[in-house]
């Protein structure tokens, strides 16, 4: 998969192992999108995105790793980060995606609700391979 | 060597002993310009673009874009940004430069052959540089649209206090998704600020609403709600009533009022203000 | 890590204020925590005040609803008050439009909303 973005930098490294690395993945990507220069509210949708997805890579994935940095294409600058765990993996995409489909007892908004909150939204995975997600918030 | 002689050529083609070349060439612009532009201003500028020009040259500079060009480049941006924002149109623009090249016309006339050689070619490079001079008012101009366009959004969005506790956005002309986006966080941000728990939406000025108009509209109703307030929207006029209908677009659970002043009478009544009319007061 | 929220009491009313990005185990804790105290001080109504919160997620927006509905249960009523509108138009995008949860623009107003409803139930 090859983006249509570049990265500005290396990318940081969070590990989500635990229900408090949460917590430090949101105050990553808060800093980042400060720092890309992001609206209050792009910012709040940016940062609760990557909340919902790092709680998918711990429970659904059984703990991974998010790398988040700045990136840039076609002169605009955002917040890009990757959520990648090596658990099972979503055998069926398109009922994930699903509002209100869950299989983990939560409200099953974690996917499609982080997928309305960003502006680039990209899931690989494969039964078995694990789960990558891909998000994206561009500055205005 | 060749290209000595020729930069040598093309400067001596502009400094002609015993004639301002320059002061011609004010003088056409002048009258191409119809006195919009002052005397002494236009003259300031056209001296600085023809030395630098002249300066250019002797470097050997033919390219528009080369790193000797840069000091014309910055003088000939300065002049399409300053045409640009007084309103000149393009051509009254591109002309300051084109006018040199019929200030030296008569050199076809009485020149050497290698003078009108030379005057070709500085027609050449006089030519990239009217174009440079277009781009960059063009640029100029669509920065003008821009911000003004976001003046407008600023300008066209008011959030308007009608009682204590009671805001209101009167919403007028065609809604898109940007600007009912701007709508809904100047909204929201007025809520907190005012500490107001109801808000109405007017839209009696709207003429049409989509269905992404008419989402997020609703969106903003429901966060509303999420941040204790209550929003009523005023003003459906029957063809809006005859589109969200056609969409499908599901309006249950919102509070619709004829016109504002409905909407106004709700919410006081909601905020715990009663209304009572004097007897003999009405005639 | 099990960091516990504060839980006031104002007559009989529980007021509980979210400083802190909040970690899952304290979400938790927290609507443990209000179950029992709901009980134990028979409190006719729970104030959460977010106001100081930059962000609600699911899992947060979920223990506000379940929060809600516990107290309703226990005959309680309960208000979130105090959301940014950020965060209400981020909640709204995710899908979570928090039905059943009473809210208010402040504390002030969430303790009027309180004693409004306590007042106009039946005598």
């Amino acid at each position: 998969m090859t983006a249509p973005w570049t990265a500005d930098e290396e990318p940081q490294v969070y590990a989500v192992e635990r229900s408090g690395d949460l917590v430090h993945v949101r105050q990553a990507i808060r800093a980042l999108a400060q720092r890309c220069g992001l609206s209050l509210v792009d910012q709040t949708k940016m940062i609760t995105a990557a909340s919902e997805l790092a709680r998918n890579t711990l429970t659904y994935g059984g703990g991974g790793t998010v790398r988040a940095g700045l990136v840039s294409a076609n002169s605009r600058r955002g917040v890009g980060a990757v959520f990648e765990d090596t658990g099972p993996g979503i055998p069926d995409v398109e009922q994930a995606m699903t509002d209100g489909w869950t299989s983990g007892g939560g409200l099953g908004l974690g996917l499609s609700g982080a997928k309305r909150l960003v502006d680039d939204f990209r899931l690989r995975t494969a039964p078995g391979e694990g789960t990558a997600v891909t998000i994206i918030k561009w500055a205005r | 060597m060749v290209k000595r002689d020729n930069a040598v050529d093309l400067v001596g083609l502009l400094s002609v002993e015993g004639q301002d070349l320059a002061a011609s060439w004010v003088g056409e612009v002048t009258g191409s310009l119809g006195g919009r532009v002052g005397a002494a201003e236009l003259n300031r500028e056209l001296r600085e673009l023809y030395e630098a020009l002249v300066e250019a040259l002797r470097k050997g500079a033919t390219d528009v874009h080369s790193e000797h060009m840069s000091e014309v480049r910055a003088h000939l941006t300065e002049l399409s940004r300053n045409r640009a924002r007084q309103g000149f149109s393009p051509s009254e623009t591109a002309v300051s430069v084109f006018a040199l090249k019929r200030v030296l016309e008569p050199v076809l006339e009485k020149g050497t052959a290698d003078e009108i050689r030379a005057y070709l070619r500085l027609a050449r490079i006089l030519d990239s540089l009217g174009l440079f001079t277009i781009e960059t008012y063009t640029q100029t101009r669509d920065e003008l649209i821009t911000a003004q366009a976001e003046q407008l959004l600023e300008l066209s969005t008011p959030v308007v206090r009608l009682w204590d506790g009671v805001i209101a956005v009167p919403l007028v002309g065609t809604l898109d998704s940007a600007r009912t986006q701007v709508v809904m966080e100047k909204l929201l941000q007025a809520l907190v600020d005012t500490g107001s728990e109801q808000a109405i939406i007017d839209i009696t000025g709207v003429p049409a609403v989509d269905t992404q108009v008419a989402q997020h509209l609703l969106k903003t109703i429901v966060a509303a709600r999420l941040m204790g307030a209550e929003c009523t929207v005023s003003g459906i006029s029957p063809q809006i009533a005859q589109t969200i209908v056609a969409l499908g677009i599901e309006f249950d659970g919102i509070v619709t009022k004829a016109s504002l002043a409905d909407a106004l009478k709700l919410a006081l009544r909601r905020s715990g203000v009663d209304l009572v009319a004097h007897t003999g007061a009405q005639r | 890590m099990s960091d516990r929220i504060p839980i006031l009491r104002i007559g009989d009313i529980l007021v509980v204020s979210v400083q802190f990005d909040l970690e899952d185990q304290t979400v938790l804790n927290l609507q443990e925590d209000l179950a029992d105290q709901i009980v134990a001080k028979s409190a006719q109504g729970v104030i959460i005040d977010i106001s100081a919160l930059e962000i609600v997620d699911s899992f947060v927006g979920r223990m506000l609803a379940t929060v809600a509905a516990i107290s309703r249960v226990l005959d309680a009523r309960t208000v979130v008050v105090g959301m940014r509108p950020a965060v209400a138009i981020t909640l709204v995008e995710l899908g979570l439009s928090l039905g059943g949860v009473s809210t208010a623009l402040d504390l002030e107003k969430g303790l009027a909303k309180l004693s409004r409803s306590t007042s106009t139930g039946p005598r």
